[in-house]
């Protein structure tokens, strides 16, 4: 599925937010010179396709109470990771799941699961719920906490 | 610190904001608030940090965009010169230092896998330091699902 001008122009209209006022759908239509209609229409459809994973909020997890973040990584039976991976993505706290590949022999890990908590006590905690999940199919885990944020922007689109 | 009716209004809007022509005063009706309380409340929460961004979410590769998860063990004494090079490129999405020998774990972010790669394959060039590269193999969850049924004077401490 390849971007259109007309979705390039209307993600970069939106990528930093939408406009707060009684009718953003038509302020964005009004940038891009097209009705509020045709832009709704396309948000519609992005969010159809995935696209877009849905319109709202972004709550800021560390001024809600959530100031610890650890990126576990778990050493998985690969017979079995995939289903796995699924229980642990539905547990609460978990932000991000996925299957990565290893790089033997430094690092043995197939399975990165981010997690969030009120403090890192909250996160082990998590982390012992994860290693009990995953039983005899887990051969180890890490939990490799954030000491520092050295850059945050986000995916941006540039140029034209 | 949050009013009730701000986890009232980050819980509703971390679903989705309706497609229609005003959707702020759709959102309101639910509430039996009016529109201009619910774009003031979202106007304070941004101002003051507790949401990131409202808006779309847009996950690009599903129109053939690309992220990788990328480590590097960086030495210590050359750390910040270092994440001075990674963060130039402006295809790091976000970089974070982490508590481990792999002591630098960033994002690239790209419209292509070739720019992703290619941006890899540069920042390696340039520090002169092994990239290990973590493309994500399966998705599970992604998303933090915070406990914001909690009572809002909970938010800040305690557990759950």
């Amino acid at each position: 599925m390849a971007l259109t001008d007309f979705d390039r122009a209307l993600i970069k209209a939106t990528q930093s937010g939408l406009p707060l006022v009684s009718r953003p759908y038509e302020a964005v239509g009004a940038m891009l010179g097209v009705p509020g209609e045709r832009v709704r229409e396309r948000l519609a459809q992005m969010l159809e396709e995935g696209l877009i994973r849905r319109i709202g909020a972004v709550p800021n997890h560390y001024r809600l109470g959530f100031t610890a973040n650890g990126m576990s990584v778990w050493d998985v039976d690969d017979a079995v990771v995939d289903e796995l991976g699924a229980r642990i993505g539905a547990l609460s706290g978990v932000s991000h799941c996925y299957r990565r590949p290893r790089h033997l022999p430094d690092w043995p890990y197939n399975l990165f699961a981010m997690l969030h908590g009120r403090s890192r006590e909250d996160v082990a905690q998590q982390a012992c719920q994860i290693e009990a999940l995953l039983g005899v199919a887990c051969r180890g885990h890490d939990i490799l906490y954030s000491t520092a944020i050295l850059k945050k922007t986000g995916l941006r689109l540039t140029g034209n | 610190m949050l009013q009730p009716e701000d986890v009232m209004l980050i819980k509703r809007l971390h679903g989705d904001l309706p497609l229609t022509d005003r959707p702020f005063a759709d959102v309101a009706a639910e509430f039996g608030w009016t529109e201009d309380t619910v774009i003031e409340r979202l106007r304070l929460l941004l101002a003051h940090g507790d949401l990131t961004r409202f808006g779309p979410l847009f996950q690009i590769e599903r129109a053939g965009g690309n992220f990788v998860l990328a480590a590097i063990a960086v030495p210590e004494e050359r750390f910040d010169a270092v994440t001075a090079q990674v963060n130039a490129f402006p295809e790091v999405a976000h970089n974070y230092r982490r508590a481990h020998p792999l002591n630098m774990w960033f994002v690239v972010a790209g419209e292509t896998p070739e720019i992703a790669r290619d941006a890899l394959a540069r920042i390696e060039a340039l520090t002169g330091l092994p990239v290990l590269a973590f493309p994500k193999e399966r998705e599970f969850f992604v998303e933090l699902k915070l406990p914001l049924d909690e009572p809002a004077a909970r938010l800040d401490h305690g557990t759950h």
